[in-house]
């Protein structure tokens, strides 16, 4: 087994799988990260990537074109963040009931226009989508193992890695970042300072949109080549989970969604090992719950020890 | 003087029904400091939130330089020229002054960034300007209250404010602080600046006003220039009645230790000590009062000891019983009842009736529970004569508390809290937002449980409540005991006063005593 | 007329006329939301069916037209009911787990390991089924609680994840341990008779269970309100902070409340699968907590009223499905009508837009009044 691992561990092909599960992982994690920094949760970033996905299909099948499908499918993952924003923001719902019953309409009503269209509950393989580009980097591709890893991914991939550059500076560069800061830690000083907070977390919900509307297109557009019914499986949720982990930023969401990502990957290989896949399935889920329960064990120790630090200190003077 | 500013008939409904403003009528005039003043839940706040925009009106107008205007948020108001400094400070902890200075209003590069160098350039010029200083680069939670207090100044100066509103800015500050404020607000008015200044403490209102405004009960009871009036005056105008009501009172007869304190200590999340090896030694029989400035600990303490905070250091021993870090429930079972200071977020519980709010504490005991079943007769005859007795107005104990009026709220947690099987009682902030007649009835009972030989920790705000009702007296400023005085009758305000601004601090061996040991 | 007397008179007639409206408009507010979802519904059918008219006619009045339909309710009712109890029980402590839909499928699962290897007489062998895949349920639905009281995790998002955990564990179970390998499709052993719980109508699928459910609602009524934990749930639910300073124990009783949570999931899985199967042949979950949740919200966390709301789910269900039999809407449509239901009764504007809109006029009312009367709030300027 051991030597089986590493033999995984060291192959270009397994980290390549790594990259690629990673991508609709990170790009969902940056949304939840956006969207928890302004001080609101978006339980419903799985039914925006659901919508995107099926929109992503729909629209490409019709106009022939991956890039029409892309517009439209990111479309559909921003109007799901609207409806949710719409109700809790302008409705004084609860959002995290909000985001149950979008993901509920999202489930089923996946389903339900894509039997309504395609007369199939299952699959949308009866429609000729297209894909989206795979993208050979030049220079990259030639440097050894790391060019295999790297290049030749899905151009989503590389969007992913640009959301994260584009999150960081949105959070840290941009003055909307102060506001988006300001909103999620003290709503009341971003009011009084005559910053609209339904405004700033409007734009967060389109930007956790957008994201998540990429991430469900590749997973239809890219990562396979049809919608699948439940095609998300989960991964708006553990967004939820892996945002905690992140703390918060957006280079922490690389290594969040890569705990998601390693598993996810691993689980590939080892169901071709035999194993039962049942079990390896939960395998990415399961770690992900344990990865926010030692980084939320690290946190709290480190706080404790820094009040202590800061009592101690004051009476050394 | 020409007028600024001016509310007509102005009316404040709340969703929840609560009238705040009614038919308020203020003139403010240009380039003076009006005093507004008022006891709490006298409107004032409201009022100022309207006036600021973070309120619209229910009815009524709002005239600026005569022109009437309609805030639709804040930002209209500052737009219009009006600034506000909180009560409670509307900073962002984890950015830096500077940030926090030009927040809504930022700098930017000219490729459209975020300009920090330029934030923190503006942050040193204008503290230069006004001589309020700060450090534009240290974030916030790492500098001092009052220099987050100059920093909540300049950021409405920075928004162009010609109309500067200051809600209970001394609170917490100390005395030099707070004399180092009042001659910057003085310089400011000088240049120009009309103030509204916002406090319950008339020796302040004098020493800076020009002229002020009393408000009752959410209307506007009067206005004086500040030559043509004295503080009797405005003291009744503000609690609409003639004398404090004094308290017929038995002398204490204080016995053992009821509860021992040594050596606690509690920082907060902004790393700031808030209480600083707290110790002190509690009677049977007596009320030992706790007296500060508001933010010096004295609610920190209280979480301490009813097991909402946990000590950095130190002990809690009630009796045979070690109270240290317990839980509350831990607390209560070894006989401590606890008045919350806030009855709307922790005292009650809104949505539920009153029955379930009074046995909140003791439904689990047997003559309330069988066999798991919650005996419903007991419960309603218990809850019944708590309502009666502590003259909770209701229609009845199934009525939600989130129904009744705040006395009466008040007195549904103190009928719970005064009828539990406890031999000590915290008391903080009793009779807060409580209208006249509750609150003589709070204090009588308060003092027939001290009668019953009860150990009575008593906190509040209001010092002629603390004064009137303790038998002796324990001072607390930024996080100590400053003083200790065994006889609370004989102490007066003004010794008192030296003590809570931290001008004057007893030596060690004075302070021990309270120890009792 | 002075201060104190307003004061005094006020909240004694005011407040109980309140209290009434307070119960009756919500009600309505939610009756509108069924009604509304309902309409939504046919606008939906004519949009996207070439026999709308049809298909309509099915959705809303077929479940009446065929007597087997009206069994069909009756038997959708028994998991819509216990999901639903489920559900009341952690709303009512102001949390939101859907670990729910683990303890019911894995209950399921439970259950099926019990019919087929447990030898127990017929009714003593279902009842044992039920026991031990409640029991089961309880463990589960304690994770997310464990994991929200130690390390402050949302419950709900751990709850989703934990949901795919134990899917995944619960379909190995089933495929490596109780499959019967001499079916094509996917199937477990068969279950033995004595599993079987009795029908209560002859030649209907309508089983004992929907007794069993009843039951169920009466014995989670007496739990919220007649008993002491049940009490304890509710004030932590009316506020968390005031039940700890009060001295409840807040950890214990999230805790428990996500147990018994589970608890009945789980029976609802078990008794699905005594009532209505002979074998475990679901190929996926049927996540009736999902359900559950529209269950308790109609039913306004009452476990009382979730007969009503569980009917009025199992209404839609078999609407849907009977039209979707014989027509060309798809079933999972009604998903979209019950996350409608959801999304209108989680908005406090629209559930108390009265109460607001009301309060706010007789407060002005009253402050006018008072002027008029020339009590001191007037003019003393």
């Amino acid at each position: 087994m051991m030597e089986f691992l590493a033999s995984v561990f060291g192959s270009s092909n397994y980290w390549f799988i790594v990259v690629r599960s990673t991508a609709p992982i990170l790009l969902v994690t940056l949304g939840a990260v956006i969207t928890e920094q302004a001080g609101i949760k978006n339980m419903a970033l799985e039914g925006s990537m659901l919508w995107a996905a099926l929109t992503g299909v729909l629209a490409s099948a019709w106009t022939g074109s991956p890039w029409i499908g892309l517009a439209a499918g990111v479309a559909a993952g921003v109007a799901i963040a609207l409806v949710l924003g719409l109700f809790a923001l302008k409705l004084d719902a609860n959002a995290v009931l909000v985001g149950i019953a979008l993901n509920l309409l999202s489930t089923g009503g996946t389903v339900f226009v894509l039997f309504s269209i395609t007369g199939d509950k299952g699959i949308s393989s009866s429609l000729p989508s297209k894909v989206l580009p795979m993208v050979s980097v030049p220079l990259l591709r030639d440097i050894p193992w790391l060019g295999k890893v790297l290049s030749g991914q899905n151009l989503i991939v590389y969007l992913a890695a640009a959301a994260v550059v584009v999150i960081h500076v949105i959070l840290n560069k941009l003055t909307i970042g102060r506001r988006i800061r300001a909103t999620g830690e003290n709503v009341e000083a971003a009011r009084a300072a005559g910053i609209d907070p339904d405004r700033i977390k409007f734009f967060t919900l389109i930007v956790s949109g957008v994201l998540a509307g990429l991430a469900g297109c590749f997973l239809s557009m890219g990562y396979t080549s049809n919608f699948t019914s439940g095609i998300s499986a989960g991964r708006g949720y553990v967004a939820n989970a892996a945002q905690v982990v992140a703390g918060g930023t957006a280079v922490g969401s690389i290594f969040a969604a890569l705990i998601f990502g390693v598993t996810d990957a691993l689980a590939t290989f080892l169901q071709s090992r035999g194993l039962p896949p049942e079990l390896i399935q939960a395998l990415p889920y399961a770690v992900t719950i344990l990865g926010f329960v030692v980084v939320t064990l690290v946190r709290d120790r480190r706080e404790a020890a820094r009040k202590l630090r800061l009592f101690a200190g004051r009476d050394d003077r | 003087m020409e007028t600024i500013l001016q509310a007509v008939d102005l009316c404040k409904v709340y969703g929840n029904g609560t009238a705040a403003n009614k038919f308020v009528n203020l003139t403010v005039r240009r380039g003076e400091i009006l005093g507004l003043v008022g006891e709490n839940g006298a409107g004032k706040s409201t009022l100022m939130k309207v006036v600021y925009g973070e309120e619209p009106p229910s009815s009524g107008t709002l005239l600026l330089d005569g022109k009437s205007v309609r805030f639709g948020s804040s930002r209209d108001a500052i737009a219009a020229g009006i600034g506000m400094v909180h009560q409670h400070f509307m900073l962002v902890p984890s950015l830096t002054l500077a940030e926090n200075l030009v927040l809504g209003r930022e700098p930017r590069k000219k490729s459209g960034m975020y300009d920090l160098n330029r934030a923190v350039r503006i942050a040193e010029e204008l503290s230069a300007k006004y001589n309020l200083r700060i450090i534009p680069r240290a974030r916030v939670v790492d500098v001092s209250v009052s220099m987050r207090q100059k920093l909540e100044i300049l950021k409405t100066l920075y928004r162009g404010a010609r109309i500067l509103i200051l809600d209970e800015p001394t609170s917490v500050l100390t005395p030099q602080e707070t004399d180092e404020l009042f001659a910057e607000l003085k310089a400011l008015r000088d240049k120009g600046q009309t103030i509204i200044f916002i406090s319950h403490k008339l020796g302040e209102v004098f020493q800076l006003c020009d002229r002020v405004t009393v408000m009752r009960d959410g209307a506007v009871i009067a206005t004086h220039d500040i030559g043509d009036v004295d503080r009797q005056t405005i003291s009744n105008e503000m609690v609409g009645r003639e004398v404090r009501l004094t308290l017929d009172k038995k002398a204490a007869a204080p016995g053992g230790t009821a509860l021992e304190v040594r050596d606690l200590s509690f920082v907060d999340d902004f790393g700031i000590t808030m209480v600083d090896r707290v110790s002190f030694s509690l009677r049977k029989g007596e009320i030992l009062g706790v007296v500060g400035v508001d933010g010096n600990g004295q609610s920190e303490l209280v979480r301490i000891l009813t097991g909402h905070a946990r000590t950095l250091t130190g002990s809690v021993r009630k009796g045979g019983t070690d109270l240290t870090n317990a839980s509350p429930r831990k607390v209560r079972k070894a006989g401590m009842a606890h008045v919350a200071e806030d009855r709307m977020t922790v005292g009650t519980a809104l949505p539920a009736s009153i029955a379930d709010n009074l046995l909140a504490d003791r439904y689990s005991e047997p003559a309330f529970t069988g066999g798991g079943f919650l005996r419903r007769s007991a419960i309603q005859a218990e809850a019944k004569g708590i309502v009666q007795r502590f003259d909770i107005r209701c229609s009845s104990p199934n009525q939600a508390v989130a129904s009744l009026s705040g006395g009466n709220m008040q007195k549904v947690v103190i009928g719970r809290e005064f009828t539990a099987a406890a031999d000590v009682l915290v008391v903080s902030q009793p009779t807060r937002g409580v209208d006249i007649g509750a609150i003589e009835f709070i204090h009588r009972t308060i003092l027939s449980m001290r009668d019953e030989g009860k150990a009575i920790l008593l906190v509040s705000s209001d010092l002629g409540e603390v004064l009137s009702l303790s038998d002796s007296l324990i001072v607390m400023h930024s996080g100590k005991i400053v003083a200790w005085f065994p006889d609370a009758s004989a102490v007066t305000d003004k010794e008192l006063g030296l003590y809570m601004l931290g001008l004057k601090t007893q030596d060690e061996i004075e302070i021990r005593k309270v120890l009792h040991e | 007329m002075s201060d104190g007397t307003r004061t005094k008179t006020l909240p004694g007639k005011v407040g109980l006329f309140f209290t009434n409206r307070d119960a009756l408009e919500p009600a309505l507010v939610t009756l509108f939301a069924a009604v509304f979802s309902l309409l939504a519904g046919v606008g939906l059918i004519f949009l996207v069916s070439k026999e709308p008219a049809q298909s309509a006619r099915n959705f809303l009045l077929g479940p009446f037209l065929r007597t087997y339909n009206i069994y069909y309710m009756m038997i959708a009712m028994v998991p819509l009911t216990f999901t639903g109890l489920a559900l009341c029980i952690i709303y009512q402590s102001k949390h939101m787990s859907l670990i729910v839909d683990s303890s019911f499928y894995i209950g399921a699962v439970v259950a099926t390991a019990a019919g087929i290897h447990v030898a127990l007489p017929a009714g003593w062998h279902p009842a044992f089924a039920m026991l031990a895949a409640g029991i089961t349920g309880g463990f589960i639905g304690l994770l997310p609680a464990i994991l929200k009281i130690r390390w402050r995790a949302n419950e709900l998002v751990s709850s989703l994840m934990l949901n795919y955990v134990f899917y995944f564990v619960g379909s190995f179970v089933i495929l490596y341990f109780l499959r019967d390998r001499n079916q094509t499709i996917l199937s477990s052993l068969p279950f033995r008779n004595t599993f079987l719980l009795p029908r209560l109508i002859p030649n209907t699928q309508l089983h004992a269970g929907f007794i069993v459910a009843a039951v169920f609602v009466v014995l989670v009524s007496v739990f919220l309100y007649r008993t002491k934990w049940g009490y304890e749930i509710r004030m932590i639910g009316a506020n968390q902070k005031f039940a700890a300073y009060a001295g409840l124990s807040v950890p214990t009783v999230i805790l428990y409340s996500h147990f018994v949570s589970g608890f009945l999931g789980g029976m609802g899985g078990a008794i699905e699968m005594a009532g209505l199967y002979k074998a475990f042949i679901w190929q996926m979950n049927p996540s009736y907590a999902w359900d559950g949740v529209i269950v308790a919200m109609l039913a306004r966390k009452n476990p009382k009223f979730v007969p009503l709301s569980a009917f009025f789910l199992a209404y839609m269900r078999v609407g849907a499905d009977f039209m979707s039999r014989r027509g060309d809407v798809a079933f999972e449509f009604i998903t979209l009508l019950q996350g409608l239901i959801i999304l209108i009764l989680a908005s406090d504007k629209i559930v108390n837009y009265f109460k607001a809109r009301r309060l706010q006029r007789t407060a002005l009312a009253r402050t006018a009044e008072a002027r008029a009367a020339g009590a001191p709030a007037g003019g003393a300027e």
